[in-house]
């Protein structure tokens, strides 16, 4: 009995971190190459409000914050599109007000916020099966418009206004681009939560970036990178009882920052054999 | 000969934020032009050239290229940006740069074709850049990004070509080369190129104009010393060392 609950809820984990691991890798490689990571942050931290919706009007969070993050990712691309306002001052201004809603909503709903926690930095141990098919529905639908607008995105992110030029519908593509990260984020939470959101979203994708030119390669590593660390600081917070999120995080975030050390010292190699 | 005139441009007028980039431009550019535009730094050069490809609309005055409002003409212009404007570590390749060119002739949604892939080439091969074609975009050198992105405006067989700064990051060396395939691909299209270069645009150019907010003259390339002065303000330095005025200033 015990044993077959283990089987299952580890076999969550795996799916959840599979799952996981295709939407941050391929929408990633997007958000690090169209330069779009602090949009992308304030994307997941808008969907707090979602999550606090949730608590108070009783259904599943995760449905909330798909709602505010797809919101807040239109919102984003019509204000920057649209008016004077610049860039980052709305990223600020929407990442305060969706989670300051948030912390109004729960506060409204008596206060009392079962496993508030996993929202806010994931535990990929607790994602309930339904989040998992939610996940599975998500990855489907961001495979699908990559496949379907691959040159256009890949247009959109080298070179936007020559996109004009040739007659693309850019702004529509951008308005797509941010509510396929907001998607993305949705996917993501449940594992290492919605303030960490950001670094799954960047770190395989920077990673990959490491070792290829190509976009469509960058976007397999990326996925292949996000499996790896998912399932090492999976393993590594058993092993040293720690929260799953942050382990996986940290343990990306170490090995990305060991890669550009190696690519800096590789460097001033190849110059100091140059000058020699 | 009574072309119908490529771009036509009648009392333009473009301000940022109040401060007037473009003052009442008129301008016509007929089939088989090569004009060359010069003028100083914030003369208005590149916005001139982003109100023919209808980037910005002007407050004022009308635009047609090629019979049409600009946005209608999409697809028909080849535009070559500034060097400096995309991210040179974008993982890309040069033959994925150049096939972005066929955008307008595959369409939204439907993947680019082998006769994409093939006008590709044949561009890159026009610019002397197919065994670079699998490159990354970034670790050319500056003139042969230059080319690259001269085949990625040409592989949609434009009708009109718009070259902003294209020497810019030319070594020199390479630079009577990249005129020779202007002089041929004139013969296909009407060019308008933007450059501070003045001596060399005034070599291979056949029309030429100043453009300095104003547009200050307007026809052949024999320009006088009292145009460069209205146009630049301060001619005297500007074009009393080097060997440039010799090259400016033909002799009559």
């Amino acid at each position: 009995m015990f044993e077959a609950f283990q089987f299952e809820f580890m076999r969550n984990a795996m799916l959840a971190g599979l799952l996981a691991s295709v939407a941050c890798g391929i929408v990633g490689v997007y958000v690090v190459v169209k330069k779009i990571v602090s949009m992308s942050g304030s994307i997941a931290h808008a969907s707090f409000g979602g999550i606090g919706l949730g608590y108070l009007l009783k259904f599943n969070p995760v449905l909330g914050a798909m709602l505010f993050a797809l919101l807040s990712a239109l919102t984003m691309g019509l204000v920057t599109r649209r008016t004077k306002l610049p860039e980052d001052t709305a990223t600020g201004i929407l990442w305060a007000l969706g989670m300051s809603l948030g912390v109004i909503f729960i506060g409204l709903s008596s206060g009392y916020a079962p496993d508030l926690m996993s929202y806010l930095f994931g535990n990929i141990l607790t994602v309930p099966f339904s989040d998992i098919l939610l996940m599975a529905g998500l990855d489907v639908i961001i495979v699908a418009l990559v496949i379907a607008f691959y040159k256009e995105f890949l247009l959109l992110s080298f070179d936007e206004e020559f996109g004009t030029v040739v007659g693309m519908p850019v702004n529509a593509l951008y308005l797509l681009l941010l509510c396929m990260v907001a998607l993305t984020v949705v996917v993501l939470i449940r594992v290492v939560g919605m303030i960490l959101v950001i670094a799954m979203l960047t770190f395989p994708a920077a990673l990959a970036r490491q070792f290829t030119h190509d976009i469509k390669k960058m976007m397999l590593l990326a996925v292949l990178f996000g499996m790896l660390f998912t399932f090492g600081g999976l393993w590594i917070s058993y092993v040293l009882n720690l929260a799953s999120g942050a382990a996986i995080i940290l343990l990306s975030g170490l090995v990305l920052l060991l890669s550009y050390a190696v690519t800096g010292l590789r460097g001033k190699v190849k110059a100091r054999r140059g000058t020699a | 000969m009574t072309a119908p005139g490529v771009v036509r441009l009648e009392d333009v007028w473009v301000r940022y934020n109040g401060t007037p980039a473009l003052e009442g431009i008129n301008l016509q550019v007929a089939e088989h032009d090569f004009l060359g535009i010069i003028g100083p730094n914030g003369g208005g050069k590149s916005t001139l050239l982003k109100v023919i490809l209808g980037l910005i609309r002007p407050e004022r005055g009308m635009v047609t290229v090629l019979g049409n409002p600009p946005d209608k003409s999409r697809g028909r212009i080849g535009y070559v940006p500034q060097y400096s404007n995309y991210d040179h570590n974008f993982p890309v390749s040069v033959i994925e740069v150049v096939t972005m060119g066929r955008y307008g002739k595959a369409g939204l949604l439907k993947p680019y074709g082998r006769i994409d892939k093939q006008a590709a080439e044949k561009a890159l091969r026009r610019v002397g850049m197919l065994d670079h074609a699998g490159a990354q975009i970034g670790q050319l050198s500056g003139g042969q990004q230059q080319r690259a992105f001269i085949a990625r405006a040409l592989v949609s067989e434009p009708q009109l070509l718009l070259l902003d700064e294209p020497t810019a990051s030319v070594d020199s060396a390479m630079q009577t080369d990249f005129y020779e395939l202007l002089e041929h691909l004139k013969e296909e299209m009407a060019i308008i190129m933007v450059s501070h270069d003045i001596g060399a645009v005034s070599v291979f150019v056949d029309k030429i104009a100043c453009l300095n907010v104003q547009l200050y003259y307007h026809g052949s390339r024999e320009i006088t010393p009292e145009i460069l002065e209205a146009t630049y303000k301060c001619p005297v330095q500007l074009i009393a060392h080097g060997d440039v005025p010799h090259r400016v200033l033909r002799e009559h």
